[in-house]
């Protein structure tokens, strides 16, 4: 089996938010929407403070919530853990929204462009589908679906790969297959100490944060 | 962009239409179970029946394709939604079927707005961005307050007619406690969700009170020498306080008190900096 996850790497993350912008590109979401999103955290009083830049988005979990409470079965699992959305089925009630613990997705009531009247390019690629109803990361699911019709490795080939993780300047993000122990994603878990955001909640979180090596368990 | 900050901020997708449908569907499901135990008169299966199909009426001009509005019935297996979807068509028939006068249907309408608002309950239990809603404990909280409010406003209804008779004072008294003992403990298991509670707690407060008043005016019907206006008057004022503030209380625990959760790091990234022994 496969399952497709995401591995960010907080050390390396720098919060230049040029995965945000590479989703953006890649994925023409509207002003106000990002599918991948870096938060800004700050941690502490001075002088005693700390920051870190935390990539997040869909989590693509296990158990997704979106999708138990969707009750038009627009949302739905692969088999190989992507999470995605039917925008023909979706009637846009926004339950999904409100059920999703990493407020991962939005609903754009009406079309908006970046400086009022759409540009060309934002013309050629208003999608009126993607209108009034819930969107979210996709894991660029085209990009992996094309690039293993093609024989390309997720994770590995750039062109089969989702736009924020060939974009990130610092490779603090990679992307490949949890369930072959020998994809990069496997290698940095196992190479890290890692945590899964809100894992109290039981939903099983397709996206994993690297804070510290894992030999360093005895002094950290 | 404090909107995609780590901490919880109140939702913005569920607006004053989805709390209608809360509001209206839960007291009028609790309208029309009341009304079943009084099959002679039907102004209460008609306005419980009413109530419910605007609260819904009220959702559909929410949702972001309403033409597809059908599509909510796909998902029966498993959302709360769909289910709500799919009691609505039988309350609202059988409410209607008993308010025309068909006697028997009056308990197929009890039942079905039972139903209808265990699945509004279940709605807001099963929605795990929001705190103060995923708490299990919510299901008997809206229940209750659903019932209550029915009770209310029946109470109101009957006062332009008569003094509602012993059993349903003793039943909304039941309610009324089983509400306070609903609410504090889910009060007590949410404790944690903050922000939600600072604006809850005066929904909270007033939902008491009201309850509190309306006992009081129970009992100065039972013991005082009332002119049968005077009974009349406080009963409607009870009744009216109960649904009031079961509304408003419906009102603001989907639109001000859903905070969502936020984000939480279990860990800070170690980088740059010299380890500490034990740290």
């Amino acid at each position: 089996m496969t399952r497709w996850a995401m591995v960010a790497d907080l050390r390396r993350c720098v919060g230049c938010q040029t995965c945000t912008a590479a989703c953006k590109h890649a994925n023409a979401t509207p002003p106000g929407v990002q599918w991948r999103r870096v938060l800004d955290i700050e941690v502490g009083e001075y002088p005693d403070v700390q920051r870190a830049f935390v990539p997040t988005g869909c989590q693509h979990c296990d158990e997704p919530p979106c999708l138990d409470v969707c009750p038009t079965t627009a949302t739905r699992k692969r088999a190989d853990g992507v999470v995605t959305i039917d925008y023909d089925l979706c009637i846009g009630c926004a339950y999904c929204a409100v059920a999703c613990p990493y407020q991962a997705r939005s609903k754009t009531e009406r079309a908006t462009f970046a400086y009022g009247r759409a540009s060309e390019p934002e013309s050629l690629r208003h999608d009126e589908s993607r209108l009034a109803v819930a969107t979210k990361c996709t894991f660029c699911v085209e990009r992996i679906d094309a690039g293993t019709a093609a024989g390309l490795t997720p994770g590995v080939h750039p062109e089969a790969t989702p736009a924020c993780v060939n974009a990130c300047i610092a490779q603090a993000l990679a992307f490949g297959d949890l369930d072959d122990p020998a994809s990069n994603v496997s290698r940095l878990l196992a190479g890290n100490r890692h945590f899964r955001m809100h894992e109290e909640l039981g939903t099983g979180p397709g996206f994993f944060y690297l804070w510290d090596r894992a030999d360093a368990e005895d002094t950290a | 962009m404090t909107a995609f900050g780590p901490a919880p901020r109140p939702q913005r997708n569920w607006d004053w239409r989805a709390a209608c449908n809360f509001m209206a569907g839960g007291a009028g499901s609790g309208l029309v179970a009341w009304s079943a135990f009084d099959g002679t008169r039907p102004l209460g299966m008609a306005l419980g029946a009413l109530a419910v199909a605007g609260g819904l009426l009220a959702v559909w001009a929410e949702i972001g394709r309403p033409w597809r509005a059908m599509n909510v019935l796909l998902h029966a297996r498993r959302s709360w939604m769909t289910r709500e979807a799919l009691v609505a068509p039988l309350l609202l028939a059988a409410a209607l079927a008993a308010a025309s006068g068909l006697r028997g249907a009056a308990w197929w309408a009890a039942a079905a707005a039972l139903g209808f608002v265990y699945c509004q309950a279940r709605i807001l239990a099963a929605a795990r961005g929001i705190p103060a809603w995923r708490e299990p404990r919510i299901v008997p909280l809206v229940l209750l307050t659903a019932l209550a409010e029915g009770g209310g406003a029946w109470m109101l209804i009957e006062a332009y007619r008569c003094v509602a008779p012993w059993w349903a004072w003793l039943a909304l008294a039941a309610l009324l406690a089983a509400r306070l003992w609903a609410w504090s403990s889910w009060r007590s298991r949410v404790r944690t969700a903050l922000p939600a509670l600072a604006v809850v707690d005066g929904a909270g407060r007033r939902l008491q009170a009201a309850g509190a008043l309306a006992l009081a005016a129970w009992l100065l019907v039972l013991t005082s020498p009332l002119a049968d206006e005077g009974a009349r008057l406080l009963q409607a004022a009870a009744g009216a306080l109960v649904l009031a503030s079961g509304l408003w209380f419906k009102f603001t625990l989907v639109t001000r008190a859903a905070w969502t959760q936020g984000f939480a790091l279990p860990h800070l990234p170690v980088r740059g900096a010299a380890r500490r022994q034990g740290g």
